[in-house]
């Protein structure tokens, strides 16, 4: 018998009627399936499968059925649960930070660049404090760029200073000032006690109090580990997160820089 | 052992010239290592003669002691001859005390002449021996130990890492791989401390992503290990990284406190750290002499190339560094068995025969460093939090360190890129491997590529861009007249990135040598020779299966 099976099932097409109320899809609409795996400081035994399976009866699994356990050394056991999630997700109650600029070709990022700025747009990147990782702003950056799209270096009309590793943030807020940058990229990788968080608004302080208000380059954070909408938290234009393109970047900074000139003109 | 042209019919007349010209990039370079000392050369040193410890502000003796005697005698000179001198005047009982007095500006130093100098040369080199001695006695307890609990009994030697940021968490999560099967522990350091000019004091329970590197953890560290290869039966190997601006102590201190193997790279610092490349390669070489004696194996870190650039593109980048790391290590008197020069597993799992290609280069390491205990490292790039798919891609990982051979193989985590691993994701991770090892270690029996075919192809076209590249490197100039090498690193030939001789981090802890330089550590470590055997009879590199043909007689 299927794992599906053992559980009521919604009459069919349930779950399309109520819009958007919708559940964890396993092998049919509104079956609810969901998987987990996780470890209890437990001995393997049945009283330890009990455990996991309470565990996951809280964690809104009903019925929850425990497919796999075993014991890792004598103090630990790892399990793996199936079940079926009670929780409901309504589509109305979600709130995410949708795109709110064009995607532009390298081609019109060019144009739209000449044509605001009338010079080349500076764009000073570094991986800072004590973060070593350079994959993120490399990506971003570097001409070979990322998922098949070229860095930020390829673009004509993007002046590219790539500080690299280990910057301190007065290095990167002096430098920012001789290159005359518009825009500040840091990459935070590391996320050990939220190192990232601290490295960023330590950044974005220093730079509100390098320049006059309203003079502060576009700053923007990358990394995996950030929390969506966090920019205000942590005093940044922007954050970007796993999966970014150069060209998102390019994008929106084209277009933060039209609305920084449309509210000076 | 294998032949160098054995499995992929490799030209030895392309691999003699690769070997030479890595020599002839490398001698430049040396002599460079050779007339110029650092703060941390001569701090390493001061640590051999026993001064340990640090000031209520953390800030170590023997970075005292360097500053101050550099303010008023220069560092050209090498520290111990005024060090001792001041010692012999009797401006303090001991080194502890006289860097108390230094660090509050009580003493003053000078450059003793004649008979002075002699007698404050003779006292340093005693000093200095204490700490070489130290060394030895800790290489002839590990080839006691190894004797009594034995080597891991299959190869690869399996290298998984910790990483808690505190040694007291570390201890138990250390033995508790050890136990799950880990024959060798990395205690990944705490990011940032590559760029710390001193070596932190004591026990520390704080760090980021990592543990201090210090005396006191590696002690904690090696005597917890002690306990648990006793109870195991296996001697289990602890590493650390030499590496960043205080590479010389770190090997110092690792020699003395029994470290097993050191990250230990010839360019890394220059190139991902931006550390001054005279600084490094000044560094290195005594940092690798430290490790020859100790009998310490070196892990290298071509796995940085494929993370940074292109791993199809970029693959004979990894060859060139191996070579420069193996020139560089036979310089310093490393022997092959203490090289474990690095490779990865980095090529994108979307690109068509990725999987040839990872064969094609593991071979190629395998074929050209034969006697060398390669480290193999895992995905990490293309390890996208896809959990699932970046178990798969782990099980191919492995299957290559299987069928080619591999020295040392460092455990890949599904969870590679999402998390600090789960004590789950470790034991998966050694299941996948155990799984990969007992299924497939034989078929480095069986495989053997046709002649000609894709694999020998393809490690042929590396090998030549290795050669092509090399070559590039010895003929590179620039403005200053600087050795070809350097001129390599600062025109951006390694990896995109430039960098000058003249920039970077450190740059300031340099000076020349003068003619009256004198440092008995170095003087001890360029006149020491390698016992006439290696200690430890080097374990046979493939897994070893009774009633197993030998794969030489299917050649």
């Amino acid at each position: 018998m299927s794992v599906a099976e053992q559980r009521p099932v919604p009459s069919p097409g349930s779950a399309p009627s109520q819009g958007n109320i919708i559940r964890p899809y396993g092998d049919t609409t509104g079956d609810g399936m969901v998987q987990m795996s996780f470890t209890l400081p437990l001995p393997h035994d049945k009283k330890a499968e009990g455990a996991a399976l309470q565990l996951a009866r809280k964690m809104g699994l009903e019925p929850a059925l425990l497919v796999h356990a075993k014991a890792m050394g004598p103090d630990f056991t790892f399990f793996v649960v199936y079940g079926s999630s009670t929780h409901l997700v309504n589509l109305d109650d979600v709130h995410v930070v949708e795109r709110e600029y064009p995607l532009l070709s390298a081609k019109d990022a060019n144009l739209t660049i000449k044509k605001q700025l009338r010079r080349k747009l500076v764009v000073v990147g570094a991986c800072i404090g004590t973060d070593a990782h350079t994959v993120g702003i490399d990506a971003i950056l570097n001409i070979k760029g990322f998922a098949g799209e070229k860095g930020l270096e390829y673009y004509r009309e993007i002046k590219v200073v790539n500080l690299g590793a280990q910057v301190l943030v007065p290095e990167l807020v002096a430098r920012a000032r001789i290159e005359k940058a518009d825009a500040v990229l840091v990459s935070q990788v590391v996320t050990q006690k939220d190192a990232h968080i601290h490295n960023t608004t330590q950044m974005s302080a220093a730079f509100r109090e390098a320049y006059r208000a309203g003079q502060v380059p576009i700053l923007i954070a990358g990394g995996p580990r950030f929390e969506d909408g966090s920019e205000t938290v942590l005093g940044v234009d922007r954050i970007f997160g796993r999966g970014t393109t150069p060209g998102e970047v390019a994008s929106y900074l084209v277009h933060e820089i039209g609305l920084r000139k449309g509210k000076k003109s | 052992m294998s032949r160098p042209n054995a499995l992929l019919e490799l030209d030895p007349a392309v691999v003699r010239r690769a070997r030479s010209l890595a020599r002839k990039a490398a001698a430049p370079v040396v002599k460079i290592a050779r007339s110029h000392t650092t703060v941390s050369v001569e701090r390493a040193t001061l640590r051999l003669a026993g001064l340990a410890g640090a000031d209520h502000e953390r800030v170590p003796w023997v970075n005292h002691l360097v500053t101050a005697v550099r303010d008023e005698v220069g560092l050209e000179h090498g520290v111990t001859t005024p060090v001792y001198d001041a010692l012999l005047r009797g401006e303090a009982p001991d080194l502890t005390t006289l860097a108390q007095k230094a660090a509050s500006g009580n003493v003053s130093f000078r450059l003793p002449r004649g008979r002075e100098a002699v007698a404050a040369q003779r006292a340093a080199t005693k000093g200095v021996g204490a700490g070489l001695r130290t060394i030895d006695r800790s290489r002839a307890t590990r080839d006691r130990l190894i004797k009594r609990h034995g080597d891991p009994r299959t190869k690869p030697w399996i290298y998984l890492i910790v990483a808690t940021g505190d040694i007291y968490e570390d201890i138990p999560q250390a033995q508790a791989a050890a136990r799950e099967g880990a024959d060798i522990i990395a205690v990944i350091r705490s990011t940032g401390q590559s760029l710390l000019d001193y070596v932190p004091e004591g026990a520390t329970r704080e760090g980021f992503a990592g543990t201090y590197a210090t005396q006191e953890n590696f002690r904690l560290m090696r005597a917890a290990l002690d306990d648990v290869s006793k109870e195991l039966g296996r001697y289990v190997r602890l590493t650390n990284y030499a590496s960043g601006l205080c590479m010389p102590e770190i090997a110092a201190l690792a020699g003395m406190e029994r470290l097993d193997m050191m990250l230990n790279d010839s360019m890394y610092g220059i190139l991902f750290r931006d550390i001054n490349p005279i600084r490094t390669f000044v560094d290195q070489r005594f940092s690798r002499q430290v490790h020859a004696r100790a009998g310490i194996i070196i892990n290298t870190g071509e796995d940085n190339y494929l993370t940074t650039a292109d791993a199809v593109e970029a693959a004979h980048t990894v060859t060139v560094s191996q070579l420069l790391n193996e020139r560089f290590a036979k310089e310093a008197g490393l022997e092959d068995w203490q090289l474990g020069l690095g490779h990865a597993f980095e090529i994108n799992p979307e690109i068509p025969d990725s999987f040839r290609m990872e064969l094609a280069h593991a071979l190629l390491a395998r074929q050209l460093f034969p006697d060398a205990p390669l480290k193999w490292m895992p995905p990490t790039k293309h390890m996208t939090g896809d959990v699932f798919r970046g178990y798969l891609l782990d099980g191919f990982f492995n299957l290559v360190g299987a069928m080619t051979g591999q020295g040392i193989l460092l455990v890949g985590m599904m969870t590679e890129a999402v998390v600090t691993p789960f004590l789950s994701d470790r034991d998966l991770a050694l299941q996948n491997v155990r799984y990969v090892m007992n299924a497939a270690s034989g078929l480095s029996e069986d495989f053997h590529p046709p002649r000609d075919g894709y694999i020998q192809t393809r490690a042929r076209q590396v090998l030549s861009e290795a050669v092509d590249l090399l070559d590039r490197i010895v003929r590179d100039t620039d403005a200053a007249g600087d050795a070809p090498l350097l001129a390599a690193i600062a025109d951006g030939t390694f990896g995109l990135m430039k960098r000058p001789a003249t920039g970077g981090k450190g740059l300031d802890g340099v000076s020349e040598r003068a003619d009256d330089y004198d440092n008995p550590a170095i003087t001890a470590l360029d006149g020491w020779t390698p016992p006439p055997t290696p200690p430890t009879p080097p374990t046979p590199i493939r897994p070893v299966r009774a009633g197993a043909p030998a794969r030489a007689a299917l050649r």
